[in-house]
């Protein structure tokens, strides 16, 4: 007796294929955790052995000695971030802003085209640039250089997302605003960028995650030092530039700390994601 | 605009209305209205006027101009990227030749979806007009914020949740919230855009009550697809069929005895 649901040839080729392309999906997002989990446990199990009090604490030792820390790399990767942020976060969120807002003509697309020509710029090319810039006007290398290398990557991101995320506040929060009698760019500050903000944070805290893990913009601008420095008129350390030196030495202590410095990048973004997250956390949960 | 044209249209519709000019205060008065979406015309040639302390109803089918005529009102048919020629008189001042924020200070607008700001509390929300356009001291703020909730009669439901987001509460809740939102900044007049569209039969019917409330201290003009809900709350109808105004005058008689053969279809649901 056939009934009205009774599978034919096509229902089970149609199971089938569902079952093999979820399967693949699956699979594929397992694969792709397994780098990001490599890198996590690597970093751990070699970084382990000097990650202690003194390295966040102590200056490195000379050349060829055993022990002693990065505590100048840490204050100065904190110094070219802040650096780099004070210089782009303004520039790219207003860029942003305005893209959104006034961006629909010529000039607007424009800029998002050039935006995204800057964002597939490679980082070294940042630095080139912030050496011809500041590095030789200066006559000499120093943070301010680096800071404003990694700006320059920064840029981008920040623009793009911010543009993103002002473009998905649905039109009816903003005409609702200007029903108000609230004057356009109060309606914009207050309503629309309010509604925008966790994105605009987390598109901010991409870009720092990516420009505090530079290295090449930083070997010839910000060019690193083994002394303590905060001074953005001088070279400073940066703990991206003491991996790359590290890594390379002919001494295995080096080489281990190395893998502690990288190791103290990760938790230094991740702390900082955290803290940036809850302390801009909206009291309702959106998003 | 075509200035010698200006009086003969109104004296038709007032004639068509029944209604002798002077009986009831002009609030707002449309002069031959025409409006564009680039170059396509959405309304050609639209004159009315709006009693003061009165509900007008806007009826006719999708697409016939009766939501761009709202919004030509308060001067957001431009923020959709519109044009107009014509005039809009709000007692007797062309609100085209002042600015936009001053002339949608005076006339408010509920929309058709519920739209509370998200990331606001319901507090907030109620307090955001105030507060932005500044002038209001806090403790005058808190007053402002219970007056225009009880308004639109939520003050009950949301007394004691005011700090909750705005968007927690139901979608009827929502739209009074929006109602009470236009109220706080204290308009003349409230135009809706279908307001009850979106709600069930229960919070259309408190929203329907609180039109009638308001209209003691308010001129309202609502945008209405439910022919009952335009015979049941306005005090005079206008029918619009592609772009243009077909029939206007008192609810009563557009419903009973409609002097244009198109209105009488259309109330009658033979088309539209």
């Amino acid at each position: 007796m056939k009934t009205v649901f009774a599978p034919t040839l096509r229902y089970y080729r149609r199971k089938l294929t569902g079952g093999v392309m979820l399967t693949l999906s699956a699979l594929s997002a397992v694969v792709a955790l397994i780098p990001l989990l490599l890198i996590f446990f690597y970093t751990i199990s070699q970084g382990f052995d000097y990650l202690n009090l003194d390295f966040f604490i102590k200056m490195p030792k000379p050349v060829g000695e055993v022990g002693g820390g990065m505590a100048n790399a840490i204050v100065g990767t904190l110094v070219l971030v802040a650096t780099g942020s004070v210089i782009g976060l303004p520039i790219g969120i207003f860029t942003g802003i305005y893209l959104a807002e006034f961006g629909n003509n010529k000039f607007g697309s424009t800029v998002r085209f050039m935006t995204d020509v800057l964002s597939g710029v490679p980082s070294i090319v940042a630095g080139v640039v912030a050496y011809g810039f500041v590095v030789i006007p200066m006559k000499h290398f120093s943070a301010l250089a680096g800071g404003v290398a990694l700006s320059i990557l920064m840029i981008p991101t920040v623009t793009r997302t911010t543009e993103e995320m002002i473009r998905l506040v649905p039109h009816s929060y903003r005409e609702a605003g200007l029903a108000l009698g609230i004057p356009q760019w109060k309606t914009t500050v207050q309503i629309v960028l309010r509604t925008a903000f966790p994105g605009i944070v987390t598109g901010i805290l991409l870009a720092i995650a990516r420009i505090a893990g530079e290295t090449a913009p930083l070997l010839f601008t910000a060019l690193g030092n083994r002394f303590w420095s905060t001074s953005l008129d001088q070279p400073i350390a940066s703990l991206t530039v003491f991996i790359y030196d590290y890594a390379k030495a002919p001494f295995e202590g080096w080489n281990k700390q190395a893998w502690t410095a990288a190791l103290v990048l990760i938790m230094l973004i991740s702390i900082l994601s955290l803290t940036v997250r809850i302390v801009t956390r909206s009291r309702y949960a959106q998003r | 605009m075509m200035m010698p044209m200006l009086e003969q249209p109104m004296i038709e519709a007032n004639a068509q209305a029944g209604l002798p000019s002077s009986a009831t205060d002009i609030k707002m008065r449309a002069m031959n209205v025409n409006a564009f979406f680039g170059k396509l015309q959405a309304l050609h040639d639209v004159s009315l006027e709006v009693a003061a302390n009165q509900v007008l109803a806007i009826i006719g089918p999708s697409g016939c101009g009766k939501s761009t005529f709202l919004r030509c009102l308060n001067r957001m048919h431009e923020v959709a990227g519109g044009t107009m020629s014509g005039k809009v008189l709000l007692d007797g001042e062309d609100v085209y030749q002042t600015d936009a924020v001053l002339v949608r200070r005076r006339v408010g607008m509920v929309f058709q979806k519920p739209n509370p700001f998200p990331t606001m509390s319901i507090f907030d929300n109620v307090a955001i007009g105030l507060r932005l356009n500044g002038g209001v001291p806090r403790n005058q703020l808190n007053e402002a914020v219970e007056q225009s909730l009880k308004q639109a009669a939520l003050w009950d439901e949301v007394k004691d949740t005011l700090g909750k987001s705005g968007i927690s509460i139901s979608g009827g809740q929502q739209q009074r919230l929006c109602i009470a939102r236009t109220l706080a900044v204290n308009p003349e007049v409230i135009l809706m855009d279908e307001p009850a569209s979106a709600l069930d039969p229960i919070a259309t019917a408190k929203i329907e009550e609180l039109i009638h409330e308001l209209k003691k201290n308010y001129t309202i003009v609502i945008v209405t697809h439910n022919m009952q809900q335009a015979a049941r709350v306005s005090d005079s109808t206008a029918f619009f069929y592609l772009g243009r105004l077909i029939e206007f005058g008192e609810t009563k008689k557009i419903f009973t005895n409609p002097s244009k053969k198109q209105t009488e279809e259309y109330i009658t649901g033979r088309f539209g």
